[in-house]
């Protein structure tokens, strides 16, 4: 068991942890936590793989996850807006209610 | 493994699943932020000192203050409903277990993994600016891009809707 | 090659555009239609003399000289092989030259005659083409070096029979008498096709004269000669008797010979031109032109050939049957028509025994004052007013002199006058070949057959121009002197007398001079040909068969000729003598006594009337059959083929039907279930969209899952 393994499962349990929550909580900004909870489970396992990989010196884990961070940040402002935007139409943020596109 | 990681593994563990199934939802929030340190901590440890500023300054201290504002600007004062899982949480509960599984199975089983330990690597942060402006410029703009647009669009979408007059 | 042989062609080609060219004319114009007819003629004739004078020019010199041309007319098979090609051309021979003479004059005579007598008729632009085209078939049929082609123009000639027969088509009787020529010469004609065919098929060309490899010249015939038929005659016979048959039906021998008096419902123009001068006389002609092949025997056999004596007993037995039925008929074409199929039996006796020179003499003359007495007897209806029943006649004699002096020529040529009149010189020629042949009864039964000929002309000379004129005693004269006003008018335009003002509506009158002209120059011509045939000046005879015509009077004196000149003399006076005798004594005639013959031998003279009823013998047998015949067909028509038609659209009937049932009851239900099962099956699945982002997630991970699963399967089985 290296450490590069600890870290990998670690990252492999976070990410289940946030797609348990993000499938089961019916609040739409426990959703979104939970999508940014792998997203970070994601950028631990770029910057695990960086530090034990062959070339460290190539700084290329870290670039990725300098940009995956801003990425995450863009993508949380959206979705946060979106969310209030929901809120406003239909007066919930209870994910089972929002199913208009039901076919 | 040792005993920071051990430790600062359990609590950020603790608060992710604190995050993911407690009531309150500001309460949520707030496990999640000590979640983020706890990855902060866990960057530090893996010498990823840029990386783990970065994680503070972005997620706890832009991510997690926007998802508390968000929080706040949609709640309503209902009462806590019955359930705040969802009648089929099982079946999400189960996927979930099972796409562990299938990592946990791939982490372990991978002949990729067993390298022999480095020494840490030395980087600072002009090297970290070189590569930007050099390697990956292209990215850096794009990204540039990207917020901007995210910006506005955030705008856009959470504004007060006009009234026709 | 002289320059008229090459250019022969034209003459039958004349007429033909003046047939053409008649046929888009307007039925107004008249005038155009006869000039166009009578100038193409007379173009004809103008040029045949020079074809005359021509071939008289090359005669003389011991054999036959013939100038042919030939053109191709189509290649069948092989282009190699130029046997199969097959060419038509004409032939100048004697021949050729004096019966082209023959028919473009005696046809010219007609066309100017016709001019007056149709001058009445509506249809007078239609009966001047008609007679155009039949002069053009005639013509050509004349020049023919191929079998082909002459028999292309013999079929043509019959065409032209039928529309000229039959020009009066809204007259049933006149109807029925042009199908029946036509369908009578038909059955001749089939033989001669026949033999055509067979001929071609041994020989391998249809050209009479082609530098010795003809049908007609000496290697062929050889051939021909030596082989023999299954029957036992040789080849040549048989092909000889086939061509013959076409003779019979056209030149109405026994027992084809039914059309010929029936044919009289045609203009009394057409009845001289056709059926008295020229198209009868092509059967004659067809015999003359293939009389090498039917004279060819082989060495050591019979005497006279199979084919030859065949010829000569169907002449004969016709001469004799025609003449005594011409005995008891009272119309008066009817008796110039049994008159003619009598000669054409004269005719045919003579080509059997004394061979193409006997024949055709007797041929030129019989055209020349056949065609002369048509013309009167027209003339005498013309001036009767349309009446042809000669016990309705008489007394014409006063009222129409020219008429009568003309006819009396004809009459007496006919019967065979001596010395002057061309019928003497020509029958007695006919009745010295018959005396030397094989056997003398063809000989006796031509001398009977002269008596009977003398005896019927007096007879009709008799009724229709001598004692009292019986116009207007009978009744049926008096019911159409009741409608006299009428028809004075109707008959509007009269042709203007010779001087005879025909003012009371039934009393006879001269014809104008456009009719008597015509009369007056046959006649001449029935009294100037005797001249070139006597035994003293054999001129035609020799002419025909290319010998010198050495003679003298003292010819004349040689006991053998002038035995038979006696003879045949006395057999015509006793004729005439006997005719006068019965009918030509005022006492014996009376208007509606019956005939003397009649209270004589009632029972003959009924049998003789009747025609021996050789109609009513074809109606019982062979039209009889020939309707049960087509009765069959038409029940099978109806039933059989008709039903199977029938069945066959009954069949696309129901195949139709199940179509549309199948489409209808199966296929758009069917469309429609699937339709419907479709639209449900979409509402099926359209329930697995809830909606819901969370369940689309989960999808989402659930996918991923199976993928990786699938990969990491895929990697570690490869």
């Amino acid at each position: 068991m290296t450490p590069l393994h600890c870290y990998l499962l670690l990252s492999a349990l976070l990410f289940a942890i946030g797609l348990a929550g993000a499938l089961t909580r019916r609040n739409a900004i426990i959703v979104l936590i939970g999508i940014e909870l792998m997203l970070n489970a994601a950028n631990l396992n770029f910057i695990a793989f960086w530090r034990y990989g062959p070339n460290p010196q190539a700084l290329t884990g870290v670039m990725f996850v300098i940009f995956s961070i801003g990425v995450a940040a863009a993508e949380a402002a959206v979705g946060l807006a979106l969310i209030i935007s929901i809120y406003r139409h239909c007066r919930t943020t209870n994910l089972d209610e929002v199913d208009s596109m039901k076919g | 493994m040792s005993w920071p990681f051990a430790i600062i593994a359990v609590l950020t563990l603790t608060s992710a699943v604190a995050a993911m199934s407690l009531r309150n939802l500001v309460h949520c929030a707030l496990a999640l932020t000590v979640t983020f340190a706890g990855l902060a901590a866990f960057y530090l440890q893996l010498d990823a000192q840029f990386v783990g500023f970065a994680q503070i300054l972005v997620y706890i201290g832009a991510v997690a203050i926007l998802i508390v504002f968000a929080i706040l600007l949609t709640q309503r004062g209902e009462p806590p409903r019955p359930s705040i899982y969802s009648a089929t949480w099982v079946v999400g509960v189960s996927i979930a277990v099972a796409v562990f599984g299938v990592l946990g199975g791939l982490v372990l089983s991978s002949q990729a993994v067993t390298r022999e330990v480095r020494p840490p690597p030395d980087i600072s942060v002009r090297e970290i600016g070189e590569q930007l402006m050099t390697r990956f410029i292209l990215p850096l703009e794009v990204i540039g891009l990207l917020l901007t647009a995210a910006l506005i669009g955030a705008v856009i979408i959470a504004m007060h809707e006009r009234r026709p007059k | 090659m002289d320059w008229i042989v090459q250019w022969l062609w034209l003459i039958p080609v004349l007429p033909l555009v003046a047939a053409a060219l008649g046929a888009v004319v307007k039925q107004r114009q008249r005038r155009l239609a006869a000039f166009l007819a009578i100038s193409s003629m007379a173009l004809a004739l103008t040029l045949s003399c020079v074809a005359f004078v021509n071939a008289l020019q090359h005669s003389g010199q011991g054999s036959v000289v013939r100038q042919t041309v030939d053109f191709f007319w189509f290649q069948f098979g092989d282009t190699q092989m130029s046997d199969t090609a097959l060419r038509l051309g004409w032939v100048l021979d004697p021949l050729a030259a004096v019966m082209l003479v023959m028919v473009s004059l005696v046809g010219l005579l007609i066309f100017i005659y016709s001019l007056g007598y149709m001058a009445h008729d509506e249809n007078f632009a239609r009966f001047f083409c008609f007679l155009s085209l039949f002069a053009s078939a005639m013509l050509g049929l004349v020049i023919a070096n191929s079998l082909l082609l002459l028999f292309i123009c013999w079929e043509i000639v019959g065409l032209t029979s039928y529309l000229l027969i039959g020009f009066w088509y809204h007259k049933p009787s006149a109807a029925a008498a042009a199908k029946k020529a036509f369908i009578t010469t038909r059955l001749g004609d089939l033989a001669l096709l026949l033999g055509i065919v067979w001929l071609y098929s041994q020989t391998g060309t249809l050209l009479f004269y082609d530098g010795g490899h003809g049908c007609l010249e000496q290697s062929a015939l050889a051939k021909l000669v030596a082989q023999t038929t299954g029957l036992g005659m040789g080849v040549s016979t048989g092909i000889g008797l086939l061509i013959f048959c076409g003779a019979i039906g056209k030149s109405g021998q026994v027992p084809l010979h039914v059309w010929l008096p029936d044919a009289m419902e045609g203009p009394t123009p057409v009845s001289a031109l056709i059926h008295a001068a020229t198209m009868v006389a092509a059967g004659v002609f067809l015999v003359a032109r293939v009389y090498p092949l039917m004279a060819a025997h082989p060495v050591g056999g019979a005497a006279v050939p199979g084919a030859l004596q065949v010829v000569t007993w169907v002449g004969v037995i016709t001469a004799v049957f025609a003449a005594s039925i011409a005995v008891a008929q009272t119309d008066i074409k009817r008796i110039l028509a049994y008159s003619t199929v009598s000669q054409l039996g004269f005719m045919m006796l003579g080509l059997g025994t004394g061979g193409v020179a006997v024949g055709m003499f007797h041929l030129i003359t019989h055209a020349f004052f056949k065609a002369l007495l048509f013309l009167g007897a027209g003339s005498v209806i013309h001036g009767c007013r349309d009446e042809q029943d000669i016990r309705r006649m008489g007394g014409l004699r006063k009222l129409m002199p020219l008429t009568f002096a003309t006819y009396a020529v004809g009459m007496l040529a006919l019967s065979g006058f001596p010395l002057i009149f061309s019928g003497f010189w020509s029958k007695d020629e006919i009745l010295h070949a018959a005396h030397g042949w094989s056997t003398p009864a063809p000989f006796y039964l031509g001398c009977c057959g002269a008596l009977l000929t003398a005896f019927y002309m007096t007879r009709q000379v008799c009724y229709v121009f001598l004692g009292e004129s019986k116009a207007g005693v009978s009744p049926a004269a008096e019911a159409r002197a009741a409608h006299a006003p009428q028809i004075s008018l109707s008959v509007g335009a009269l042709p203007p007398d010779g001087g005879q003002a025909g003012c009371l509506p039934h009393s006879p009158h001269e014809s104008p001079p456009v009719m008597i002209i015509p009369l007056f120059v046959l006649a001449a011509f029935s009294m100037l040909l005797s001249f070139i045939g006597t035994p003293a000046w054999p001129w035609f005879q020799g002419f025909l068969s290319g010998g010198s015509t050495t003679g003298g009077l003292g010819k004349l004196l040689d006991p053998q000729v002038l035995g038979l000149m006696v003879l045949s003399s006395v057999v015509v006076f006793s004729g005439l003598g006997l005719g006068w005798w019965l009918y030509g004594r005022p006492s014996m005639r009376n208007a509606d006594q019956p005939d003397a013959l009649e209270r004589f031998q009632p029972d003959i003279f009924a049998l003789l009337k009747r025609k021996y009823y050789v109609d009513e013998i074809y109606e019982g047998s062979v039209i009889r059959f020939n309707t049960w015949g087509a009765r069959v067909c038409d029940w099978l028509d109806f039933w059989v083929w008709n039903g199977v038609v029938q069945l066959l659209s009954l069949l696309v009937v129901g195949c139709a039907w199940l179509n549309r049932s199948f489409d209808e009851y199966v296929v758009n239900p069917g469309f429609d279930e699937g339709c419907r099962r479709l639209t449900k099956g979409g509402a099926l699945m359209s329930r697995f969209q809830s909606g819901r982002v969370q369940t689309y997630l989960r999808i989402v991970g659930v996918a991923l899952t199976v993928l990786v699963l699938f990969l990491i399967w895929g990697c570690t089985a490869s």
